[in-house]
Formats: C-alpha cells, sequence, structure tokens
C-alpha cells in the first residue's frame, strides 16, 4: 500500500484507540503518563497502567508476526548516544506532562491550549535537532 | 474486570496504528523531522489521520454524562502556560530528534527484541524517574525556605 495512505490508516487506528479509552474509561491516552503512573506502585490506579503498557508490547508482537517489516528496522546508533536520548525523552515528558500521545494526539484533538504549545516545543526542538546533527555530519 | 481488560485492548490497538503508520521506524521518525534536509512528511499523516479522527469522536463522547465503564471524566483541566510544560516539551524534543524514538513507539518496539531498543526503554523509565527525584528535592527545599 501507498506509504501516505498507510499513515493515514494507522493514524486513524490510532485515533479510535483514544477514541475507546476516552469512550470506555473517561481517560487521555498518553503514554508517558500511563508508564510513569505505572512506575510507582499503589493500590489502586495502578494495574490499569501495567495492562495498557502490556497491551502496547503484545501490540508490537502482533506486528511482528504479520508484518514484520513495521518493527524490523531499529535504530543503529551507539547505546550511550541512546542512552542519553533515552534518558531525555524520560525526563523531559514527564517534566512536560505528556508526549506524542497525550499532547499531540489527545491535546490538539480537544484544543488544549497546553497541548498545542507543548506539541509546537517538541517538534520544534526535534526540528532542530536534526538539522543540528546534519550540520555536524552526524545524522 | 472488564475495565483491566479494556485498557490491554487499547494498548494492542494503539501499537498496531504505530506500527502500520509507521511510527515505530526511527529512522522514518528522523526523516520526518528532517524538514531542511531529506524530508520524508509521510508520518505526518498519522497526525492527521489521528487527530481527524479524535476530534470528532470527542465531542460526541464528552456529551454522555459519564464514560461507559468509568463513572468518572479524568481528562486535564488546566490551562495556564509555564516553563515547567515549555522546558519539558523541549527536552523531550530534544531526544525524540536525537534517537527518532517517543514513548509509545519504544515500548511497542521492545517486540523487535533489539538491544537498542531495550536500551533506550530503560533510560527513558530513568529519565521518567529522575524527574521524580528532582521534583521531590525542588518541593522540600521550598518548603524548607
Amino acid at each position: 500500500m501507498n506509504p501516505w495512505l498507510l499513515s493515514l490508516l494507522g493514524g486513524a487506528l490510532i485515533g479510535l484507540s483514544v477514541s475507546l479509552m476516552l469512550l470506555w474509561n473517561g481517560r487521555v491516552t498518553g503514554i508517558s503518563g500511563i508508564l510513569n503512573g505505572a512506575l510507582h506502585f499503589k493500590k489502586t490506579d495502578w494495574l490499569w497502567r501495567v495492562l495498557f503498557v502490556a497491551g502496547l508490547i503484545v501490540g508490537g508482537f502482533i506486528l511482528s508476526a504479520l508484518w514484520p517489516e513495521t518493527i524490523m528496522n531499529q535504530s543503529t546508533r551507539t547505546p550511550i548516544y541512546l542512552a542519553v536520548a533515552g534518558w531525555l525523552v524520560g525526563f523531559g515528558t514527564v517534566m512536560g506532562s505528556g508526549c506524542t500521545s497525550g499532547h499531540g494526539v489527545c491535546g490538539l484533538s480537544r484544543l488544549s491550549i497546553r497541548s498545542i504549545v507543548a506539541t509546537l516545543s517538541f517538534m520544534i526542538m526535534g526540528i532542530v535537532i536534526v538539522a543540528a546533527m546534519r550540520k555536524l555530519g552526524v545524522f | 474486570m472488564i475495565h483491566l481488560a479494556s485498557y490491554f485492548v487499547v494498548g494492542i490497538l494503539f501499537a498496531l496504528g504505530l506500527g502500520l503508520g509507521g511510527m515505530t521506524d526511527p529512522h522514518r521518525v528522523q526523516g520526518f523531522l528532517d524538514i531542511f534536509g531529506d524530508w520524508d512528511p509521510s508520518l505526518a499523516f498519522v497526525m492527521i489521520g489521528a487527530v481527524c479522527f479524535h476530534v470528532v469522536t470527542y465531542r460526541f463522547i464528552r456529551k454522555r454524562a459519564t464514560p461507559m465503564i468509568s463513572a468518572h471524566w479524568h481528562i486535564p483541566e488546566r490551562k495556564d502556560l509555564n516553563a515547567k510544560l515549555i522546558g519539558g516539551s523541549l527536552i523531550f524534543g530534544a531526544g525524540w530528534g536525537l534517537a527518532g524514538y517517543c514513548p509509545g513507539p519504544a515500548l511497542t518496539s521492545l517486540a523487535s527484541l533489539d538491544t537498542n531498543v531495550y536500551i533506550f526503554v530503560g533510560c527513558m523509565i530513568l529519565g521518567m524517574l529522575s524527574f521524580g527525584f528532582v521534583e521531590t528535592v525542588i518541593r522540600k527545599s521550598k518548603s524548607y525556605n
């Protein structure tokens, strides 16, 4: 299938999942917030987070069984490089109360001013970093 | 029981959307951010697809008094803009640009069994815990002053 059409279809499927999350449980599907909450054990408000994260990973295994090409092309950067990037993503998403899903999809869809500003901020920074990597010849 | 199952189902569907949409390929994500170089705009359609779908469903769903399974809504209502929101998002954007992973695709990509993904996710979790630690320290010092 045409990659643009497939992206649109994948996006619609993400839209369907966040809509089901809202319809069933009244929640925003913010991956960083859900994961961060899952890191701190509580009697209530914990197990659902773990099950959601488990669903994301099981979904990954379904992808690798049905469409392996969607999941096999992972980063070839050095471990130190990925460690720094991962740390920044974890620290930044908790500090900024959201990531691409919570701010980018759910927040933009309900026209939240905080999410619009957050999405612009991380998009612009992502673009600047990639441009800088190109300039330095490390892209 | 049904409410726990519902979260699992949403997680699976979300992961399938990420994978089919192309978000689990960090090279494509970086290509999408590479607007001054060799730009691959196709991933914009993931966000367009998701937002166009949800902007419509959100309106209908919020007309209900309560969600179907949970008894209450848990929707953020804050409208204030502050340095924490913007600073955090800029830090996240830097990590996203460097590696091409944001949290959802990174978790789903654990299924690739690629060591690099495990390093990224492990350090992402450390980063999340670090912020919690920093925030606790700041809170304490403020209450002492």
